[in-house]
């Protein structure tokens, strides 16, 4: 049977209206955040409890026809892409907050739960979500979890890793596991943490359990204006250097922000070539004394102009123009590319000016918008898709970067993940037996592969038989499109 | 035989001996102690051991080698200790690489020159490599997170002698599995770890203690959720608890007015009776007095202390047991020492009191795991206890060890 065949059972078994198979619907969802990689799922499945899910997957495991999970499809990396021969399950539907724990400092919710929705919903309680990807008005939890992303606060509070202690999980087999809970350290492997940031293909999340952070005591947020990046790099490794830990520390160039105030206005420090935004939060005896500290270094480090945000609503409009700079950037190009590589924080204005002159050479331009505390730079390399040559000269540039980044000792995606787009950049930082050792797990969880195959691993590798039920050689393999593991 | 010893030989250099008493493992007597030198080597070595069939077992300092369950059998002592070099200390970056038989005591000296610390601090202190692979954490997990989170790359050796490194050195990284978290806490059933690369954090300008005591469970829970919901950010809150005394410490860290500041606002929620120091009390960061060799680690959901303690206080009364215990409260994790019997009576008891425990841990949310425990206390009981997702796990063993030679039976389940 194939992916379309699954549609009659699937309605008798689901409910009609959560089977989507006219072309026009299922267009909808033919990309995610990526937008120019596009694939028409075959059936789209709008899954609405954990059983529709499982009771899909199932179908999927018995008939080979493989799955993709999906969120709210903002994803960077071609993670939710569909495949045309597969069923896409969009989860945006499950979309409760199940429990807002504050005594045990946890919630439980559903993975189609938008982000800012959870921090709304727990701040009556004194606490937050910490983790808070710049997309947080949209994006879900289960694709936070699949993606393991981060924000601009993940300095001080980590990861979505660090903040998830339970999920309940369909197995690419349709099995229904509970790992983790409320309570650390259950007994096993630490299966969450394969889970987390495994981009769907070991299967799908039907519930979270997080950690919820309490709130500060106090917020303070600054805005440094710099001539350039150099002294903006500097005066953030002498913050870090200090040992200061800032809840957050970023940073945009002179073209992100020239795009930044196209956009949305946000206002910032005319004829800035770096800015820096800072932010400290805790109890306010500590805040107030650090955020000195963090003044005077900018000052030293050639800052020629700081504002304090004196309330929330200046404090928004600081993040404003971060916040929105990648979409910001449609402003001064018709197309870009976001990328998403990683360096030690001290590699910083050696990389930078190496971008810089990769960009002059090419003759593209490159935005950087990045998290500079912890090195996660994210270079807009735009370009005209309808100029000729432009989209590959981008292209060249944008991967030029990434060996920059791995030449540095860093990796190739700090938050966005690997995707569609970045598996055939996974060889450059890892070796054969690395990406084989990984598949080991890949191959645990979803032996027959069929649970969003071809993301992430750049070259599809099938798991070895169980002993006794040799059948002679897959038909990939036998076609020399995939290297029996 | 003799083939099998050259073949070790020849990996490692010549670093093999014939294992002694002080070699076994769990009581389970071992053949053959190798020292490999390098990841290299340690490949070679586990290739050699794979081409004869050898169980394998990974060993560090050994502090905790006698944790989980027994092995079903141990031909190789894989020893990390000559892999204890600091490959990379990039201090600016806040980031250190490290052979996996480096000591915690050793790293914390090396750091200490940059002004800076590895937030890992179990009581039984041992390598880094035991540290990952036991997920031990101490006080400090309460603001370093646990072992899991501190790990930004692992390299390590399969069963089958191939090497493999996940992760890298730069703290924020998505790119393919992060097996690192998969090896923490996996008791060396998976690979053998030779070389890892932590997060680290600057010290704190200053440091101060508070303590004060609470005795009731019910009051020791009051105090317990008190601070963990304070803003005071702390940076530990320990329990420490037996049947004749019992008192709450927190470690507050900062800048040197903020830590005054802070402090004297925990001393006033704590209440009567506490008091501040500049150093910890005697007890923090031990494990919880032990006589009868018994160590059992359990978990619970932060708001559930006091019925965790309530069920431990049971549990004693019905058994004849005596208990001690030490805990993070804030994090939801205890070690529980055990005293009062010895002989046949002990093991009956410890018996007794697991039982009794893990019927109501669904009350406290949590877990019980007999960490430790003398071999005629550790036969016949089940020291994992229930776990879920078990078949995933065996999966994801099958697939990294199928032959089962990497510490087969220590783990849960059998694994
Ligand atoms: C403007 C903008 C800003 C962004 N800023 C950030 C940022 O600051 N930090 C950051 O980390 N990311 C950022 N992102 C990327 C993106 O928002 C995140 O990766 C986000 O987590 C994706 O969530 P989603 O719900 O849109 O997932 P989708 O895009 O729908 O899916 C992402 C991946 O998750 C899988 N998936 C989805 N749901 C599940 C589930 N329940 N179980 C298993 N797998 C599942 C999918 O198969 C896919 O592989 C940004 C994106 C945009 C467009």
């Amino acid at each position: 049977m194939d992916a379309l065949g699954l549609a009659g059972p699937l309605r008798a078994a689901l409910g009609t209206h959560k089977i989507l198979t006219d072309h026009q619907e299922l267009r909808t969802y033919e990309c995610d955040g990526l937008a120019h990689y596009k694939v028409t799922p075959a059936l789209v499945v709008l899954a609405e409890s954990t059983e529709d899910v499982a009771a899909t997957v199932r179908a999927c495991a018995e008939h080979g026809i493989p799955f993709v999970a999906r969120g709210s499809g903002t994803g960077l990396s071609g993670g939710a892409l569909p495949r045309a021969d597969g069923v896409l399950i969009v989860m945006s539907r499950m979309r409760r907050i199940l429990e807002i724990d504050a005594a045990n400092q946890r919630a439980v919710v559903e993975p189609g739960v938008i982000n800012l929705q959870l921090t709304r919903e727990a701040q009556p309680t004194g606490y937050y979500y910490a983790p808070d990807p710049s997309s947080q008005q949209v994006c879900s939890i289960g694709g936070n979890v699949a993606e393991n992303s981060g924000g601009a606060h993940c300095l001080k509070y980590g990861f979505t890793a660090n903040h998830v202690t339970g999920v309940e999980f369909v197995t690419p087999a349709g099995e229904v596991v509970h790992i983790g809970g409320k309570a650390p350290d259950a007994p096993g492997y630490d299966l969450l943490g394969a889970v987390v940031g495994s981009e769907g293909t070991l299967g799908i999340a039907t519930q979270a359990t997080v950690r919820l952070t309490r709130s500060p005591e106090e917020v303070k947020t600054l805005l440094a204006a710099f001539p350039d990046t150099d002294q903006a790099g500097a005066a953030v490794s002498a913050i870090i250097g200090a040992g200061v830990i800032p809840a957050a520390i970023e940073m945009m160039d002179a073209l992100a922000i020239e795009a930044a105030e196209a956009a949305v206005q946000c206002g910032y420090p005319a004829g800035a070539g770096a800015v820096l935004i800072v932010e400290l939060d805790g109890p306010a005896a500590e805040v107030a004394h650090q955020f000195d500290e963090v003044e005077g270094y900018c000052r030293a480090n050639g800052a020629f102009e700081i504002r304090i945000a004196a309330d929330d609503a200046e404090r928004a409009l600081f993040w404003k123009g971060r916040k929105s700079a990648f979409a910001a950037v449609g402003r001064i190009s018709p197309d870009y590319i976001v990328q998403d590589g990683v360096i030690p924080r001290t590699s910083l204005p050696e990389v930078l000016r190496r971008i810089s002159e990769i960009s002059r050479d090419a003759g593209v331009r490159v935005a950087n918008v990045f998290h500079a505390g912890d090195g996660n730079l994210h270079p807009l390399v735009l370009f005209d898709d309808a100029n000729e040559g432009e989209a590959e000269r981008a292209e060249e540039v944008s991967g030029a970067i990434l060996d920059l980044c791995i030449q540095h000792g860093g990796s190739i995606t700090g938050e966005h993940g690997v995707g569609s787009d970045k598996a055939k950049y996974m060889p450059r930082m890892f070796s054969d037996e690395d990406l084989d050792t990984m598949q080991l797990v890949r191959c645990a969880f979803d032996p027959a592969s069929i649970s969003n195959p071809g993301k992430v691993f750049p070259t599809p590798r099938l798991c070895g038989e169980v002993p006794g039920r040799h059948k002679g050689p897959h038909p990939l393999v036998a076609a020399g499109k995939a290297e029996l593991f | 035989m003799a083939a099998i010893l050259d073949a070790l030989k020849a990996a490692t250099d010549g670093h093999v001996a014939d294992a002694t008493a002080e070699d076994h493992v769990a009581g389970v007597p071992a053949q053959w102690v190798a020292s490999p030198g390098s990841t290299a080597e340690t490949s070679a070595l586990l290739t050699a051991a794979a081409a004869h069939g050898l169980t394998v077992v990974a060993r560090g300092a050994g502090t905790k080698l006698a944790w989980g369950a027994a092995p079903e059998s141990v031909d190789l002592v894989v020893d990390t200790t000559r892999m204890s070099h600091v490959v990379e200390h990039a201090a600016g970056d806040l980031v250190v690489v490290a052979g996996a038989g480096r000591s915690l005591d050793d790293l914390e000296r090396d750091l200490a020159s940059a002004d800076q610390r590895l937030g890992i601090d179990p009581p039984r202190r041992g390598t880094l490599g035991g540290a990952v692979a036991t997920g031990a954490t101490g006080p400090g997990r309460l603001f370093h997170g646990a072992v899991r989170d501190l790990l930004i790359g692992v390299r390590f050796v399969r069963a089958d002698g191939v090497a493999a490194h996940a992760g890298g050195k730069v703290v924020k990284n998505v790119a393919g599995y992060d097996l690192g978290k998969l090896l923490t806490g996996s008791f060396g059933t998976l690979g053998v770890i030779t070389e890892v690369a932590f997060r680290l954090h600057p010290n704190p300008a200053a440091q101060r203690w508070v303590t004060g005591p609470a005795s009731e469970p019910s009051r020791i829970q009051q105090l317990a959720s008190a601070l963990a919901h304070s803003q005071l950010a702390l940076s530990a809150v320990e329990l420490d608890r037996s049947a004749d005394d019992s008192s709450v410490a927190v470690l507050v860290e900062g800048t040197g007015p903020g830590v005054e500041h802070r402090a004297a606002e925990a001393t006033r929620l704590m209440g009567e009776g506490s008091h501040e120091t500049d150093t910890p009390p005697d007890w923090w960061g031990t494990e919880p007095a032990s006589p009868s060799g018994v160590l059992v680690k359990v978990t619970h959901e932060i708001a559930r202390l006091g019925t965790l303690l309530e069920a431990l206080d049971a549990a004693a009364a019905t058994t004849g047991l005596r208990v001690a215990l030490r805990g993070s409260p804030a994090v939801g994790t205890a070690l529980v020492g055990l005293a009062g019997l010895d002989g046949d009576d002990l093991a009956a008891a410890v018996h007794g009191f697991v039982a009794h425990l893990r019927a109501g841990a669904a009350a406290f949310g949590g877990s019980v795991v007999v960490l430790e425990a003398p071999p005629e206390v550790r036969d016949g009981l089940d020291v994992w206890g229930p776990v879920e997702a078990l078949d995933l796990m065996r999966a994801v063993k099958d697939r990294f060890d199928p032959e089962r030679r990497l510490a087969p039976g220590r783990f849960v389940g059998g694994i």
